[in-house]
């Protein structure tokens, strides 16, 4: 075998192997919710990928031509240079659908896994002493997700794409003060401008993936030194991580699911742009949506109520409200959280042990409102397919999520907060009284799906947590 | 935790399988390739293939690698407090060693500052001012309408109901001019006060791009004379200056004043008389 002599050339140059020891023997938490971010991670890695291959074929020009590739329906049809690349790259180009479809899949389950991942570190406490660094460039890493899958999503010039363009233009637009400005800088002009793909490209594919791979640097380098957080169970404490080593088996299941994650993306279909049309900016298809993780900012658009505000010749307009007050505002509490709750708690200590949704009421119980206020959002951006679907008027959906939005959070939160305070106390009794607690683990679950027991090693001196807790 | 050697043996030939099944797919892949390509089956291949890869880790990570549980410890994340004294002395020589730091702290401060506030200017290449450019469109006074084809459209092309999209002539397809011409029976509707000589024989022309956020608005439903927004769902009142009436719209569309020239083709008496498309803070000035 090579592989010896070749650790030993190294090694004589580098001194690698103390570093590589350790990391070999790092330990990872076995717990399937702890997947989350590696997938996300994963899905990144497919993007860069699949995303240099497409760079090859795309052409940022809307330079407008008439279309004599091999799409029939098309052909004859005047376009952009963009829309016939990705035509080309769709037909033409061999191998060039499978890699758009996967890029586009990854692109999707990126910014997915990303939103699960936070919604798991949310309810569980884990953004706690020490990682509320982690957090706040997780949260980056998220806005960061979600614009770039934007600049890719318009990248096409077909229609869908088009017309969401236009939208995001009218919104720079309705900043207050600087709009205009902001909006004719972002494009270079008024909509629509001969120098809109190009800038998109350039951002979609080294200014936004620069800091991505930046930020995930950072975030797993701080992940790597504070080590795991891990569920209660025996054996584990403030002070240890128990799971399976880096090498072998943690590697071998995180490449399973690599490759895993991979072999989605060629399956299904995903984003027909030759069905849209190029796009025009008098015409749009209807319905017309954005991927799904900018579902909520058009719902918010679709269900704002028709007002805005104006005086002295000046105007902050609609759009303002949902489609900038209401991101800005949301990713501001998502930042500022760790530091409201403990100002909120005055819980300064670390914490390595994650918390049980039901350990903590109160927060579980705004996460589980905010999270139903952006699922309701997310319904809302159908308004017009659930009006056909049910035969009633557009006016009537509308109305039925503008009075969801506000009441069905506040109650989520409610009744969350009155059942887990309920289990809560009967737990403290302990007897479980309280309806539906079936689906509330009653001790602190000591085994994974797997069934592995965690039996103290010999010689490891372990003890039991709650004998020590303070 | 060690399983049966039996259990292990067939566990390897499954993995084995695994890693065989991605290898046929990926060369059928190769082959596939080769002979010139197809979306569907290279999608299927190439599942497979990775799909295979998958499998044989997954499997082998979970049913022959130790499962553990393994222990690690923590070390403490805080430097222990001679570490920090350490660190903070040799920090802390620069200013012990300099004379006059305040002033020179200063004077740094401002000379960085001096050109980051220079380097923000290039950000002024980016594009043009607006100006006045979103208080005007391509349409003046005596411009023909004519359809996205470039043929002017006479006063007799549309029945009542009937409904165009219109650019002003030689400038068709650009974006801030489109208009939809509708036209509706003169007898059915009353102008608004100072628009009376704005719609002949019952063709009203508006602006084509909602108020709300600049779609096209594109669908026109007769029997209620409403103009829809297919993006949020905006609906403005065709005979009554265009006012919206449902959605998230809050000004109405913008209406073009047209006038039947001697020739019988329809022309505009003017620009839109205030700015088109979505609201901005000036638009008022
Ligand atoms: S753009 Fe027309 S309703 Fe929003």
């Amino acid at each position: 075998m090579i592989t010896r002599p070749l650790a030993r050339w190294f090694d004589d140059r580098l001194r690698a192997s103390s570093f590589a020891h350790h990391a070999l023997n790092k330990v990872f938490p076995d717990d399937w919710s702890f997947m989350l971010g590696e997938i996300a991670l994963y899905s990144f890695v497919i993007l860069v990928l699949t995303g240099t291959f497409l760079t090859f074929f795309f052409t940022p020009s809307s330079k407008e031509i008439v279309y004599q590739g091999s799409y029939a329906p098309l052909r004859g049809t005047r376009m952009s240079e963009a829309y016939a690349s990705v035509l080309k790259i769709s037909f033409d180009v061999r191998g060039g659908l499978v890699f758009r479809q996967m890029h586009h899949w990854a692109a999707n389950l990126f910014v997915a896994a990303i939103v699960i991942h936070l919604v798991r570190i949310f309810f569980t406490g884990a953004f706690r002493r020490p990682r509320e660094l982690n957090w706040l460039i997780g949260v980056t890493l998220l806005a960061l997700g979600i614009f770039n899958g934007f600049t890719g999503y318009s990248l096409p010039d077909d229609l869908l794409s088009g017309t969401g363009l236009r939208i995001a233009y009218s919104i720079a637009l309705s900043i207050p003060v600087v709009g205009t400005w902001t909006a004719f800088l972002i494009f270079g002009g008024e909509f629509p401008s001969q120098d809109i793909l190009r800038r998109l490209l350039i951002t979609h594919i080294m200014i936004v993936p620069a800091l991505l791979v930046a930020l995930i640097s950072a975030h797993l380098a701080i992940l790597w030194r504070q080590k795991h957080t891990q569920f209660r169970g025996r054996g584990r404490t403030e002070t240890n991580v128990v799971g399976s080593k880096l090498w072998p088996t943690y590697a071998a299941k995180s490449l399973g699911l690599f490759f895993g994650i991979a072999a989605v993306g060629g399956l299904l279909q995903i984003n027909p742009i030759w069905l849209y049309g190029p796009f025009n900016p008098s015409t749009v298809t209807s319905p017309a949506q954005p991927d799904w993780y900018l579902g909520w900012v058009e719902g918010a658009l679709r269900i704002f109520p028709p007002w805005e505000f104006r005086s002295f010749g000046h105007a902050v307009p609609n759009p303002f409200y949902p489609a900038v007050l209401l991101p800005g505002v949301t990713f501001l509490i998502l930042y500022a959280w760790p530091f409201l709750e403990r100002w909120a708690t005055g819980d300064r200590a670390e914490h390595h042990l994650l918390d049980r949704a039901r350990d903590h009421p109160a927060r579980t119980a705004i996460g589980a409102g905010a999270f139903t206020f952006y699922v309701v959002l997310h319904f809302a951006a159908s308004n017009d397919l659930l009006a056909k679907t049910f035969l009633v008027s557009v006016s009537a959906v509308t109305w039925a999520f503008r009075i969801l939005v506000v009441t069905l959070p506040v109650l989520v939160g409610a009744i969350t907060y009155a059942w887990l305070s309920a289990v809560h106390r009967s737990e403290a009794e302990g007897v479980l009284r309280v309806p539906l607690a079936a689906f509330v683990p009653v001790e602190p679950p000591p085994t994974d799906d797997e069934g592995e027991h965690v039996e103290p090693p010999p010689g490891h001196g372990l003890y039991d947590p709650r004998s020590t807790a303070p | 935790m060690n399983r049966p050697a039996r259990d292990q043996r067939s566990f390897a030939r499954a993995i084995g399988g695994a890693f065989a099944l991605s290898a046929a797919a990926s060369i059928g892949l190769t082959v596939v390739y080769a002979l010139g390509g197809q979306p569907q089956i290279e999608g299927a291949l190439i599942g497979a293939s990775l799909g295979g890869l998958a499998l044989g880790f997954v499997w082998w990570g979970t049913h022959l690698l130790p499962q553990g549980p393994f222990v690690e410890e923590r070390e403490p994340l805080t430097s222990a407090p001679a570490e920090r004294l350490a660190f903070t002395e040799d920090f802390t020589r620069l200013a012990q060693e300099t004379p006059r730091r305040r002033f020179l702290g200063r004077m740094l401060l401002v000379a960085v500052g001096a050109l980051a506030a220079a380097a923000v200017f290039p950000i002024r290449s980016l594009g043009p001012g607006p100006g006045r450019s979103l208080f005007r469109t391509a349409w003046r006074r005596g411009s023909k309408l004519v359809t996205e084809e470039g043929g002017p459209v006479a006063v007799g092309d549309l029945p009542v109901g009937g409904v165009v999209t219109v650019f002003a002539e030689a400038s068709v397809g650009v974006a801030d001019s489109q208009t939809i011409l509708v036209r509706v029976d003169p007898a059915s509707f009353r102008p608004l006060p100072g628009r009376e000589t704005w719609s002949p024989q019952g063709y009203l022309a508006y602006s084509k791009i909602c108020t709300h956020a600049g779609c096209p608005v594109g669908l026109y439903e007769q029997s209620t004379n409403s103009l829809f927004c297919p993006c949020h769902q905006s609906v403005f009142d065709v005979v009554d200056g265009a006012k919206p009436v449902a959605g998230p719209a809050t000004r109405p569309l913008p209406q073009l004043p047209l006038e039947v020239g001697p020739d019988g083709l329809l022309r505009a008496q003017s620009d839109f008389t205030e700015p088109v498309g979505p609201g901005y803070w000036n638009e008022g000035s």
